[in-house]
C-alpha cells in the first residue's frame, strides 16, 4: 500500500504546554524555545513532517509568537516556502468569533477554513513538546491499514511521577485499541502515554470540531479522546526511535544533556532525514590558544577561549580565557568574562556573565539566567 | 518590465586553477572549500550583497557542476531577487557558432547581452580566486568622482612579490600611466587585485574593438588596459589596505586559511554588520568528544571530534577519531581521520578518509632539505589505507590501497 503524502495535512500546536517550563516561555512560545545548540523546538515537529514528504503545514499560535515569526520566516529553510501549500501561521483572531482559545478544539475550529481549503484528505497534529525525529509515513500506514478513526502516538515505559501528571494515559487492549483515557493522572510505574501526535482523516475531524464548538466542548482530550472513547476506534501507535519529552526545566535540561552523547546524538540527527532550523551565517567557531572544551555540543560562532565540559553550547557565544563552564546550557549570544565559574547553569539569550562571577545549579535544578541578564 | 540596474557585477570563475592540482580537478577553483565552512567564491558575492550590488553574472566554464549548484538560486547570498539577483552564466550557442571563453574579456563580450539587459551605467568585473572583505559602494563612488572609464583596485605589496602580479604605475593623483604584467623588475608595487570598475559605454567599445583584433588574446590585463592607457582613457588606481590573498596556490590557499587563526592578521570574520555568506549544509552542532583536545582551531557544524587538533581548519560533516592528531592543517568538508592518523601540515580533500595510523605530511622542523619540504596534499573523495605515508609536499589525486 503506497500513501500519498502529499494528501496529509500537518498541524502544529506552538503554544501548548508553555505553563510547564513558564520561565523560558515567558517571552515565547514552546515552540520558539531554544534546544540543542541551535535549534528551536518546533524544528523537530516541522522538519519531521517535511522528511515524511508533508508540504502542507499550518502552525497554530496563541501568544507570544514574534520569535517564532521571526524564526520561520518564509520558511525557505524547511523547504516549505511553497507555491502549492507550504506553511501557514494560523494566529489566533484569524477568523470572526474566534479569539484566544481555551482548548484544541477551539484551536481548530479558529482554523476551520484554514483546514477546509487543503487539499488533503489526513491531518497529522503534533506538539512541540518531544525532540525526535519522527517518520509520519509509516504512522500514517499504520492508521489506514487499521481502519481507526483516531491513532495516538504513543510510549509505555516506565516514566517519572512529574512527566506523567503532564500527560494523558491510556488503557490499551491487545489490538491496540484506545480503550481507556486518564488525563494528568496521579499514578507511577509503567504505563502508556500519549504523545500528543494524532492522525486523522480531515472530515472526521472537521465533524468532531464543529460538533464539540457548538456544544462549548474545548478540550480534545477529555471530550474527544475520554468522552468518546467507547463510540470510536482510538488505536495506540507505540512510537519506538528515540525522542525525549520537555515538561519541565529539568526534563529540558535533561534532554539537552541526553544530545552530548554521541550514540543519542546519532539517533536523532539521521543523515537522511536533517533537522533543519534557521540559518544565521556565523562563522565557524573558533578554539583560542588556551580553550580546553570536552565532552560538548558547540554550535557556530563561538569564540572559546576558556574551559568547557559536559555543556551545550549555542550560537555565537563567547566564554574568555580563565573561565569555566561545566554541565552548562549556554544560549545564543552569552557572554561569560574571564575567571567566570558556571555549574549546571542555563543561561537564556544574550546573557552576560560578569569576570570572576560563580554560579552553581544542580542537575535536579539548574540556576536559570533570563534573557538579556547581567550577572 | 523596467530592469534597470545602476552598476551589474561579473564575476570571472570559469578558471581552472590548474597550480590547485589534485583540489581542483573535479571544481572549479571558486567552488573550492575555504576557511571550514566557506567557499572561495562566497567573498566577492557576500561583498557584491553587502555592497548593494544585487545583480551577479558568474561566468563559468571549467568544471561548473559543483559551482552550479553550489550557486543555486542565489538565496544565501540574498541574491534571489525579482530583478537582477545572481545568473550563472556558460558560454553558449549562437546562431553564429559556438565558442567558448578564450580570454577573460572576451567571456564578458560574449555576455554583454546579458549586462544589457539591466542597462547599467557601470560594470565591475570581479574574479573568484581571491579572498578579501571590500566595499565596491566605496570604489564605485570614487570611480564616479573622478570621471574614469575605468578604476582598477590596487594593493601595495612588497617589492620582492611586486613581480607575481600586474603592477601599476600611476602618478601622485593615483592616475594609472603604465601597465606591466608581472614585471622582472618592477618599477612600483601597486599590484592590481583583479577588481576593475568600468563605466559601461567605455567597456562596451573596448571590448567590441579587441574582439576585432585577430591578433588579441582577449584578456583584460593584456589587451583592455593598455589599449585604454594608448587612447589616454581616465584610468585611476583605488587603493585598497585591508586583507587580500591570492588563494591560487596550494602554499597561499593554505596560508590564507591559517590567516583566519593568526590574531595579527586583520581579516574578521565576526563582523555582524559585514557577514559572509555562504551555502549552509544543514548539520547539527560539533560534537565534541571526552578525549578531544582543540586548540588555536575553527570549527564548524557537523563535526564529531574526539582527537586532538591544533592550528587547523576543520570543515563540516568532519570526523576526528579518538588519537588522532591534527595540526596546521586543512580538513575540507566530509572527511575522516581515522584512530592513530597524524595529518601535519597538509590538505586533505572533501570525504577523503585517512585510515588508522596513516601519517600525511611532516613539520618543517624534521625535514632537513628544505626543498623537500611543502604542504602535503590528498585529493577529494580518496581512501587512504591504514598505516600509508605520505610524505611533505606529495600531491595524492588516486586512492592509496
Amino acid at each position: 500500500m503506497e500513501i500519498n503524502m502529499g494528501r496529509v495535512l500537518g498541524l502544529i500546536f506552538a503554544n501548548m504546554h508553555d505553563n510547564t517550563i513558564s520561565e523560558m516561555t515567558k517571552a515565547r512560545t514552546m515552540g520558539s524555545m531554544l534546544f540543542g545548540g541551535r535549534y528551536r523546538l518546533i524544528d523537530f515537529a516541522l522538519s519531521s513532517m517535511v522528511n515524511s514528504g508533508i508540504s502542507d503545514v499550518g502552525v497554530i499560535t496563541k501568544a507570544n509568537y514574534q520569535s517564532l515569526l521571526d524564526h520561520l520566516g518564509s520558511a525557505r529553510e524547511w523547504d516549505l516556502s511553497r507555491k502549492k501549500g507550504g506553511l501557514h501561521i494560523l494566529p489566533p483572531f484569524g477568523h470572526v468569533q474566534t479569539g484566544l482559545y481555551r482548548g484544541r478544539i477551539e484551536a481548530l475550529y479558529g482554523a476551520t477554513s484554514f483546514i477546509q481549503n487543503s487539499l488533503t484528505d489526513y491531518v497529522i497534529m503534533s506538539d512541540c513538546d518531544m525532540i525526535s525525529n519522527f517518520d509520519f509515513r509509516p504512522f500514517v500506514k499504520a492508521h489506514i491499514k487499521s481502519g481507526a478513526a483516531i491513532t495516538v502516538a504513543t510510549s509505555t515505559q516506565s516514566f517519572p511521577p512529574e512527566l506523567i501528571h503532564e500527560s494523558n494515559v491510556f488503557a490499551v487492549d491487545e489490538n491496540g485499541r484506545v480503550k481507556d483515557v486518564l488525563i494528568s493522572p496521579e499514578v507511577s510505574g509503567s504505563c502508556t502515554i500519549s504523545l500528543n501526535v494524532y492522525v486523522m482523516q480531515k472530515d472526521l475531524l472537521m465533524d468532531l470540531i464543529q460538533d464539540c464548538n457548538a456544544r462549548s466542548q474545548f478540550s480534545f482530550e477529555r471530550d474527544i479522546l475520554q468522552a468518546k472513547v467507547r463510540e470510536l476506534d482510538i488505536r495506540a501507535y507505540e512510537y519506538k526511535q528515540y525522542y525525549s519529552k520537555i515538561y519541565s526545566m529539568a526534563s529540558y535540561f535533561r534532554a539537552n544533556m541526553e544530545l552530548i552523547e554521541p550514540e543519542n546524538a546519532k539517533l536523532l540527527f539521521l543523515p537522511k532525514r536533517p533537522i533543519y532550523t534557521k540559518v544565521s551565517d556565523n562563522a565557524p567557531s573558533k578554539y583560542g590558544l588556551d580553550s580546553d572544551v570536552r565532552h560538548s555540543l558547540v554550535a557556530d560562532g563561538c569564540v572559546i577561549d576558556g574551559v568547557v565540559e559536559n555543556s551545550v553550547i549555542f550560537r555565537g557565544v563567547k566564554i574568555a580565557k580563565g573561565a569555566v563552564v561545566k554541565n552548562c546550557i549556554l544560549m545564543q549570544g552569552t557572554n561569560v568574562g574571564t575567571g567566570a565559574e558556571l555549574c549546571c547553569t542555563i543561561t537564556d539569550k544574550n546573557v552576560k556573565i560578569s569576570d570572576g562571577r560563580v554560579l552553581t545549579g544542580t542537575d535536579g535544578y539548574p540556576v536559570y539566567v533570563a534573557k538579556g541578564a547581567v550577572v | 518590465m523596467y530592469n534597470k540596474k545602476e552598476c551589474v557585477a561579473m564575476l570571472l570563475a570559469g578558471g581552472q586553477g590548474s597550480r590547485l592540482y589534485a583540489l581542483t580537478q573535479s571544481v572549479a577553483k571558486p567552488a573550492v572549500p575555504y576557511g571550514a565552512k566557506y567557499r572561495i567564491i562566497d567573498f566577492p558575492l557576500s561583498n557584491c550583497v553587502n555592497s548593494g550590488i544585487d545583480t551577479v553574472g558568474v561566468l563559468t566554464q571549467y568544471q561548473p557542476l559543483v559551482l552550479n549548484e553550489y550557486i543555486g538560486d542565489g538565496q544565501p547570498w540574498d541574491l534571489d531577487r525579482l530583478h537582477g539577483g545572481v545568473h550563472v552564466l556558460p558560454p553558449y550557442q549562437k546562431a553564429s557558432g559556438a565558442q567558448w571563453y578564450s580570454g577573460t574579456a572576451n567571456a564578458i563580450y560574449q555576455n554583454l547581452s546579458f549586462i544589457e539587459r539591466y542597462d547599467p551605467e557601470y560594470v565591475i568585473i570581479l574574479s573568484g580566486d581571491h579572498i578579501y572583505k571590500m566595499d565596491y559602494s566605496k570604489m564605485l563612488n570614487f570611480h564616479k568622482e573622478h570621471d574614469c572609464a575605468c578604476t582598477i583596485a590596487v594593493i601595495d605589496v612588497e617589492l620582492e612579490e611586486a613581480s607575481r602580479f600586474g603592477i601599476m604605475l600611476a602618478n601622485d593623483d593615483d592616475k594609472i600611466y603604465d601597465f606591466e604584467e608581472k614585471p622582472k623588475n618592477p618599477r612600483s608595487t601597486l599590484a592590481s587585485m583583479g577588481i576593475y570598475v568600468f563605466s559601461y559605454a567605455k567597456l562596451k567599445k573596448y571590448l567590441i574593438e579587441n574582439e576585432n583584433d585577430a591578433d588579441a588574446t582577449k584578456d583584460f590585463g593584456n589587451n583592455i588596459i593598455p589599449a585604454l592607457l594608448e587612447n589616454n582613457e581616465r584610468v585611476y588606481a583605488y587603493r585598497f589596505d585591508g586583507y587580500w590573498k591570492d588563494v591560487g596556490t596550494i602554499d597561499s590557499l593554505w596560508e590564507a586559511n591559517m590567516d583566519l587563526i593568526n590574531p595579527n592578521i586583520p581579516i574578521d570574520l565576526y563582523d555582524p554588520a559585514w557577514k559572509i555568506y555562504s551555502r549552509n549544509p544543514v548539520f547539527p552542532p560539533q560534537n565534541i568528544g571526552k578525549n578531544a583536545k582543540i586548540q588555536n582551531s575553527m570549527v564548524t557544524e557537523g563535526c564529531f571530534i574526539d582527537g586532538m587538533v591544533e592550528f587547523s581548519m576543520i570543515s563540516d560533516g568532519v570526523k576526528i577519531e579518538k588519537d588522532a592528531v591534527v595540526t596546521d592543517s586543512i580538513l575540507m568538508p566530509g572527511c575522516t581521520i581515522c584512530s592513530g592518523a597524524v595529518v601535519e601540515y597538509a590538505i586533505v580533500g572533501e570525504n577523503s578518509v585517512i585510515g588508522e595510523g596513516a601519517h600525511i605530511g611532516a613539520r618543517p622542523e624534521t625535514i632537513d632539505n628544505k626543498d623537500e619540504w611543502g604542504i602535503a596534499v590528498i585529493g577529494h573523495n580518496l581512501d587512504i589505507s591504514e598505516g600509508s605515508v605520505v610524505p611533505p609536499k606529495k600531491i595524492i589525486s588516486e586512492d592509496i590501497k
